[in-house]
């Protein structure tokens, strides 16, 4: 699986990131950085790894979301390429119209930073396929702006569609109906605020997070 | 030519900075204060002949996120 993280000034998992992928696909992801306007050819997946690009500024994601490297992974997303993004990258992902929606403030203002237990809603997707629908697994979550809104119409939608990878099982930071992770209408692009490339190793106290990356490997080879 | 763009959220979008605010407000003892929301001021300094059309798209493409927020535009702000 021939796979690339891209960084932004601000990214801070991007390593972690790039950890993950080698540890469980056996081959190195590419990095790429924002500024290029081209991706490398035959990426079969692109990741958008989380911290605070651009230091926040604006809006979370909101910068980052016009990076110049932002139209070529959309151009990609639309030839079906894999897109994951995780927690930043998830925001990246809302602000740069490739997923619905907006990550707001979480609504109880605090930074959140912890494990979590989330729901899978949805395991037939190309990056959920590690799991069974309707499981319960354990991903640390770390973030301020988490709170999942969209319009009912979109929410509405999301669930009709089987859209919904993932939902907190417990109320987390106001995200509406609970959504931790959505999927795009072609299913080839998830979002999520947890962080599976944190709990991929024994060390990580958790393994949960590797079977996604697994199932990315399982899917799309 | 300053031009002042007002970044709001949309009513209905729980805005849990100006509930904060809110609180603080009363845990000072200001009372009266119905509701709080937050929302943004930007500054633009621009050049002659740049339209409110121009300072639109501005909005739409970067400075507001239009699924959650409104803007509005004061053009000629002293």
């Amino acid at each position: 699986m021939k796979s690339a993280v891209i960084i932004f000034p601000g990214s801070n998992c991007d390593r972690d990131m790039v950890v993950a992928l080698r540890e469980v696909t056996g081959q190195a992801p590419l990095t790429v950085w924002h500024r290029e306007t081209e991706l490398p050819d035959g990426l079969d997946l692109i990741a958008i790894p989380g911290g605070f690009s651009y230091g926040d500024y604006l809006r979370s994601g909101a910068m980052a979301a016009r990076s110049p490297v932002m139209r070529a992974v959309a151009d990609a997303a639309e030839r079906g390429v894999s897109v994951l993004g995780v927690c930043n990258g998830f925001q990246i992902l809302t602000e740069a119209g490739l997923l619905p929606g907006a990550l707001m403030r979480n609504s109880t203002i605090s930074f959140v930073c912890r494990d979590v237990h989330l729901k899978v809603e949805n395991s037939r997707s190309a990056f959920t396929g590690g799991y069974e629908a309707g499981e319960e697994i354990v991903i640390p979550v770390a973030h301020h702006d988490g709170n999942y809104q969209a319009d009912e119409e979109t929410l509405d939608r999301l669930e009709g569609e089987g859209r919904i990878a993932f939902r907190y099982a417990h109320e987390t930071n106001g995200s509406a109906r609970d959504i931790a992770g959505i999927l795009s209408a072609g299913g080839n692009v998830l979002g999520m605020m947890p962080h599976p490339e944190r709990a991929v190793e024994p060390a990580h106290g958790r393994l949960d997070g590797r079977r996604l990356f697994e199932g990315i490997l399982e899917a799309i080879g | 030519m300053k031009t002042r763009v007002y970044v709001t959220l949309k009513n209905g979008v729980l805005d849990p900075q100006g509930k904060a605010i809110h609180h603080a407000l009363e845990g000072l003892g200001f009372e009266g204060v119905r509701d709080v929301r937050q929302g943004k001021l930007i500054e633009l300094d621009l050049e002659e002949g740049v339209s409110e059309a121009d300072v639109e798209a501005m909005c739409r493409k970067l400075l507001a996120n239009t699924v959650i927020e409104n803007f509005r535009i004061e053009q000629g702000a002293a």
